[in-house]
């Protein structure tokens, strides 16, 4: 990479401090981020959405976050204050939730909170934010974007509730994106559309794009390298088109686990987890 | 469609005000049988099994689930026979409820003892560590929590199982654990499972027979060994099965 990183994190923790003793979520995880799309695949708990929560201040009580150093474009985010964390949130760094529905608001319609999402950050009135959220929602391939402007969190079907989100974090044009499974909901076809639109934000824009997702294929053929996380650490980075031939023992094992259309099998392997891998 | 049929749909039809989601959609899931449902996010996968699972009132058609004519109302047995994993396990837990209450209550709704037992058992068999019990939605992860929407959907040993996006947030590993434990209870208790799912390799992997869905209609229903084959009768299958193969960036 030729260019100064968009995001630098170096020993990065988040801990839980809770009754019955500290939950380590993430345990001293480094990397840096250019404008590049980087993807994190991992074990379930293995603390990808809370980097992502982190790097935007969102770790709920009674998380820590500490990290020897974590910069966004050279500003050093450990020291930043509150307020000024909230204004890189959502104009600069943005993140697509892992679940859509609950981080969107239950009692305003979908297409009101795209509109809204754009002029919090741009001077813009009201028809023409509609007009935009209207574009944004056809972008992203909803069909009748029209009807569904005006439906509630509860009355759109999964797959539309990701990309509701994913509208609602693109049009702020934010220079980093951090997608948590961002077409998990998604028919293949139309989550290759919307991969699309997230290819040319970074090809054409320079957007730095985090991509988390279980969907080793998909990682494998979309990004260019990928962070293999377990038990809040990273075991192996490699080249995402190398995903195949990845040497650490819990990165094979994870491939060995996939069903395959072409190699039916009656039971699936799995993961004999070795604790030395935490050590 | 054979009258023993563990699932007979027949002209299943589905609206919301103006939108008419289900179109006329019919089909069959023999007993025993695990029957695949794959399609275009919006087709209204979602809403048909909530029509099976007795939570959407505002359908016509005809349902015959074992052997029973079904009314839009169900009674407290179907609710122990049929039970329903929801694509969205975070909207699907009580917030403010442990992973114990939410696994206790429906034992305690449908007076099953040794409530004990049956908890710890379904809290091992997703993988989950026993430490997690005490624990609160906001407090697990994305997959953490959709394992407890499976284990609260076999505490209760049901007979059918609706199994919505069961594994999307799940890591391929523990994604195979629940797949393997999933068919070695269809194949000792003899249950039948619908499962809907974006992922034609896992379909391929866990059901007989599957059915596409667009705008609303069953578009082909066709056999495991059709999809292996990669070999559909329609241009909307066929372009699903092009599109599992991963991202291609032009040029
Ligand atoms: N409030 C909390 N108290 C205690 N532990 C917590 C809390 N919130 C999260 N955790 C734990 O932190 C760990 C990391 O969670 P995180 O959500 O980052 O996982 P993830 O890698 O995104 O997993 P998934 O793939 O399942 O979404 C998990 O084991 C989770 O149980
Ligand atoms: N309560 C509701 N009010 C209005 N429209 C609704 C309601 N519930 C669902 N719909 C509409 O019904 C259609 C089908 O939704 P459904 O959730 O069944 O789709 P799906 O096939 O499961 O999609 P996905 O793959 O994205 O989960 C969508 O257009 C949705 O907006
Ligand atoms: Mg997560
Ligand atoms: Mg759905």
């Amino acid at each position: 990479m030729a260019d100064a990183p968009l995001l630098t994190l170096d020993d990065l923790r988040v801990d839980f401090h809770t009754p019955t003793g500290i939950v380590n979520a993430v345990r001293g995880l480094s990397f840096t981020l250019g404008r590049e799309r980087l993807g994190i695949v991992g074990e379930s708990g293995s603390g990808k959405s809370m980097t992502g929560r982190a790097i935007l201040d969102l770790i709920p009580h009674p998380g820590v976050v500490t990290a020897k150093r974590m910069e966004f474009r050279g500003k050093d985010l450990t020291t930043m204050d509150k307020a000024s964390r909230r204004k890189l949130r959502g104009r600069h760094i943005s993140m697509v939730m892992q679940d859509p529905k609950f981080s969107l608001n239950p009692v305003q319609t979908v297409g009101d909170q795209i509109a809204e999402a754009y002029r919090v950050h741009h001077k813009a009135s009201a028809r023409q934010a509609k007009e935009r959220s209207l574009s944004m929602l056809e972008a992203v391939q909803i069909r009748e974007p029209g009807r569904v402007y005006d439906l509630y969190p509860h009355e759109v079907s999964g797959g539309m509730g990701q990309r509701v989100m994913i509208a609602m974090m693109l049009i702020a044009e934010p220079e980093i994106l951090i997608a948590d499974e961002p077409t998990s909901a998604l028919d293949v076809t139309v989550q290759l559309q919307v991969l699309k639109i997230l290819d040319d934000l970074v090809t054409s824009r320079g957007m730095g794009l985090i991509f988390i997702s279980h969907d080793l294929h998909l990682v494998k053929s979309f990004c260019d390298r990928v962070i293999v996380m377990y038990g809040g650490k990273a075991m192996e980075t490699l080249p995402a088109s190398e995903l195949d031939r990845a040497q650490h023992p819990y990165t094979r094992g994870l491939l060995g686990c996939l069903p395959d259309l072409d190699h039916p099998r009656e039971k699936l392997a799995t993961l004999n987890r070795d604790p030395a891998w935490l050590a | 469609m054979s009258t023993n049929s563990a699932i007979n749909v027949d002209k299943l039809n589905v609206s919301f005000g103006d939108s008419h989601v289900v179109k006329d959609l019919s089909f069959a899931v023999e007993p025993g049988e695990s029957y695949g449902i794959v399609g275009e996010s919006g087709s209204g996968k979602s809403t048909v099994l909530r029509v099976l699972a007795g939570l959407n009132r505002d359908w016509s058609g005809e349902v015959d689930i074992l052997g029973k004519r079904q009314p839009k109302i169900r009674d407290k047995a179907f609710y122990r026979a049929v039970q329903m994993v929801f694509q969205d396990p975070y909207g699907s837990l009580h917030p403010k409820k442990t992973v114990d209450d939410t696994l206790a209550e429906p034992l305690a709704i449908h007076g099953i003892r040794d409530a004990e037992t049956k908890i710890s058992r379904a809290l091992q068999d997703v993988g989950l560590p026993a430490s997690f019990r005490f624990r609160y939605p906001h407090q697990l992860s994305g997959g953490q929590r959709q394992r407890v929407a499976i284990a609260r959907a076999l505490v209760l040993e049901p007979t059918i199982l609706l199994l919505d996006e069961p594994t999307s947030a799940l890591d391929v590993s523990i994604q195979a654990e629940v797949l393997n434990l999933l068919q070695a209870l269809r194949h000792e208790r003899k249950l039948t499972y619908i499962l809907v799912s974006h992922d034609l390799a896992v379909v391929g992997h866990m059901c007989e027979r599957l059915l596409v869905m667009q705008f609303g209609r069953g578009v082909e229903e066709m056999t495991a060994a059709t999809l292996a084959a990669r070999a559909p009768q329609t241009a909307y299958a066929q372009q699903l099965l092009t599109a599992s193969e991963g991202f291609r960036r032009a040029g």
